[in-house]
């Protein structure tokens, strides 16, 4: 993609956001001194709405896989991911975070069009706008949002992820995390007057194929909450504009995009996504459904693949960590192949479900070195090596190379080798 | 899994059953949707069968529509095509579940014929949802699943044979019982993997 191209694009929609403001907004003295000013008009719409410097290029990749624009030879990917080598600290910006539609348009729906139905096994079923919900109580909290097939060794976008130039953008691009705004699920549920009888949630989107996903309705009274605010501003259209459903440390199809409507039901739906795309399957042809909660993982972002040593000396290493089951309490970092590990020191803010940001002084001597980090989370969980997780599947590391399915919740260590001549590779395999 | 998580469970279902005696909190905040304004949206169908409305169709009939509204984007014969994957396929499929590329068709991976006909009425056709009648869904299921030997030909799907029928994969899916699975610790999940 041409970033300069991308740059004008978006600028001439603000200029005609603004002319449409401008239309409207008639306490706004900006009309007024534009049109006694046309030169400084121009100026001042170039900073209504901030842009990036022209020298930071930084973009996703990948493809937003909607078959009716894929271009011949165009490589099948789930979606677009995050450049998570290029951020700072433990957030995405929005317009970096990764996005998923399954082959559709992201939507970009009228807010005040927009409703929230939340019915089924209620006393009370109940409609809202969505500035009905923002009059409500609400919550503001960092939390990750994590596609289950990121880091999958295979499954579409593949080769790209197991190449030895893979980038930690290729390998665990799939996974952004948000300062999300909004109200608690279990708020909406208690005023709806949830039934005894209701074991699980249907939450439904507003998006073409309406996107349908069954959850126990434990979560939903735990920390599910329904967003309209993500990073500051409102949530972005390919993110769920103007309601996403937020499912903390859970796969991230559970997190409703466009987000109309919840059921209160009796037993799982068994919608599409969830008994034919998203289960995950067994060597012996089974397939694992309804998993839910992801494990702890970590990737190194800098040093790692696509980087290029500037030569021997200090270099602070650094890179996410993350679990669904909680907070990151431990990460840990090996420049010698796994032999010996040393604490990183994590970076405030530590929340729940969140990407937590570690970093550890070293200093390269020029000779090749592997570097790995580990994740322990606050319920004791190390994150695996690919060995490990191959036991777990009853399978050879080997198996790993050949399936062509996404291998589902995959968060092995990651391996970044670097070589004497300072390019750094990925060593999954 | 985690004990701590277990506990906390119990703690959140506690709190869910404080919860359920209680009134609105929050004053003229939210209307009360008419029977008619959730009709129109509750579309989702149960694998038992709950929400399936009144209506039914044959393979026949689902050809003709299939014809003129799918093939475009799913092929002639639903082998797939540019825009839309392959859904023709029952039993072969099933098979290739055990192989490196497996098959995961309509008819050969699929456990309930209800999602079938709950996918297409709510996403089918691509960029027109929601336009096709019940009718045409259970014909359009009838269609699918004939062409993938898992029904006769002439057999008529409506609101109560659709759930009766058995998909291939139907049982290929662990934890069996619906019971176990949103306890990570009864599936025996170790290091975010689940055996």
């Amino acid at each position: 993609m041409n970033p300069k191209k991308t740059d004008r694009r978006r600028f001439l929609k603000n200029g005609a956001a603004l002319a449409g403001l401008a239309v409207g907004a008639s306490a706004s003295a900006l009309p007024a001194a534009a049109a006694a000013e046309p030169a400084m008009e121009k100026v001042d719409e170039l900073h209504l709405y901030g842009e990036r410097s022209h020298f930071v290029t930084t973009v996703r990749n990948g493809s937003i896989n909607n078959p009716e624009r894929r271009v011949k030879d165009e490589q099948v990917a789930f979606g677009l991911r995050t450049p998570i080598q290029d951020l700072e600290g433990m957030i995405t910006p929005a317009s970096l975070h990764f996005t998923i539609s399954h082959g559709f348009e992201p939507r970009d729906i009228d807010p005040q069009e927009h409703r929230l139905l939340i019915h089924g096994m209620v006393d009370r079923p109940l409609i809202f706008s969505v500035d009905e919900l923002k009059r409500l109580p609400f919550v503001t909290r960092f939390h990750f949002v994590e596609c289950h097939g990121n880091s999958s060794p295979r499954g579409p976008g593949g080769d790209a992820r197991v190449s030895v130039n893979a980038t930690p953008q290729e390998t665990h691009g799939f996974t952004a995390c948000s300062q999300w705004t909004g109200v608690p699920l279990s708020l909406l549920l208690k005023e709806a007057g949830v039934q005894k009888s209701a074991t699980w949630i249907i939450a439904e989107g507003a998006d073409e194929p309406k996107h349908s996903k069954s959850i126990p309705v434990g979560k939903a009274w735990d920390d599910a909450l329904v967003a309209y605010g993500q990073n500051g501003e409102p949530v972005r259209p390919e993110q769920g504009f103007p309601l996403r459903l937020i499912v903390p440390g859970w796969q991230g199809i559970n997190n409703v995009k466009w987000l109309r409507r919840i059921a209160l039901v009796d037993e799982p739906y068994m919608a599409m996504m969830e008994t034919s795309r998203y289960p995950s399957m067994r060597l012996d042809g089974k397939s694992r459904w309804f998993e839910f909660e992801l494990g702890p993982k970590s990737v190194i972002t800098r040093p790692a693949g696509g980087y290029h040593m500037p030569g021997p000396g200090f270099h602070e290493i650094t890179g996410l960590a993350w679990s669904g089951a909680g907070t990151v309490k431990r990460v840990e970092v090996s420049t010698d192949g796994g032999r010996t590990w040393k604490d990183a020191q994590l970076h405030d803010p530590i929340a729940r479900k969140a990407h937590t940001r570690f970093s550890i002084p070293w200093t390269w001597d020029g000779n090749e070195a592997t570097l790995q980090s580990r994740c322990t989370d606050d319920t004791g969980t190390v994150q695996p090596t690919i060995v490990e997780v191959a036991k777990l599947w009853n399978a050879d590391v080997d198996f790993f190379k050949k399936t062509e399915q996404v291998v589902g919740d995959f968060n092995a260590i990651q391996p970044w080798k670097i070589n004497k001549d300072g390019s750094v590779q990925n060593a999954l395999f | 899994m985690r004990f701590s998580r277990f506990l906390c469970c119990g703690i959140v279902l506690m709190a869910a059953s404080a919860a359920l005696a209680q009134a609105p909190s929050y004053s003229n905040v939210g209307k009360t949707p008419t029977k008619e304004e959730i009709a129109a949206w509750d579309i989702s169908v149960g694998p038992d069968g709950k929400g399936l409305p009144v209506g039914q169709g044959t393979a026949k009939e689902g050809g003709a529509i299939f014809a003129e509204k799918c093939a475009v984007c799913h092929g002639p014969e639903g082998m797939g095509a540019k825009i839309g994957p392959r859904i023709i396929g029952g039993i072969a499929d099933t098979e290739t579940l055990t192989t490196l590329k497996p098959v995961r068709s309509v008819g050969g991976y699929w456990p309930y014929a209800t999602s079938v006909w709950d996918y297409i009425r709510r996403a089918m056709p691509r960029n027109q949802s929601g336009t096709l009648t019940p009718n045409e869904v259970y014909s359009l299921t009838a269609f699918i699943l004939s062409k993938s030997k898992i029904i006769p030909e002439d057999q008529v799907l409506n609101e109560k044979t659709l759930p009766k029928v058995q998909m291939p994969n139907r049982n290929g899916f662990v934890p069996a019982r619906y019971e176990d699975i949103p306890d990570e610790h009864k599936r025996g999940c170790k290091q975010g993997i689940c055996p």
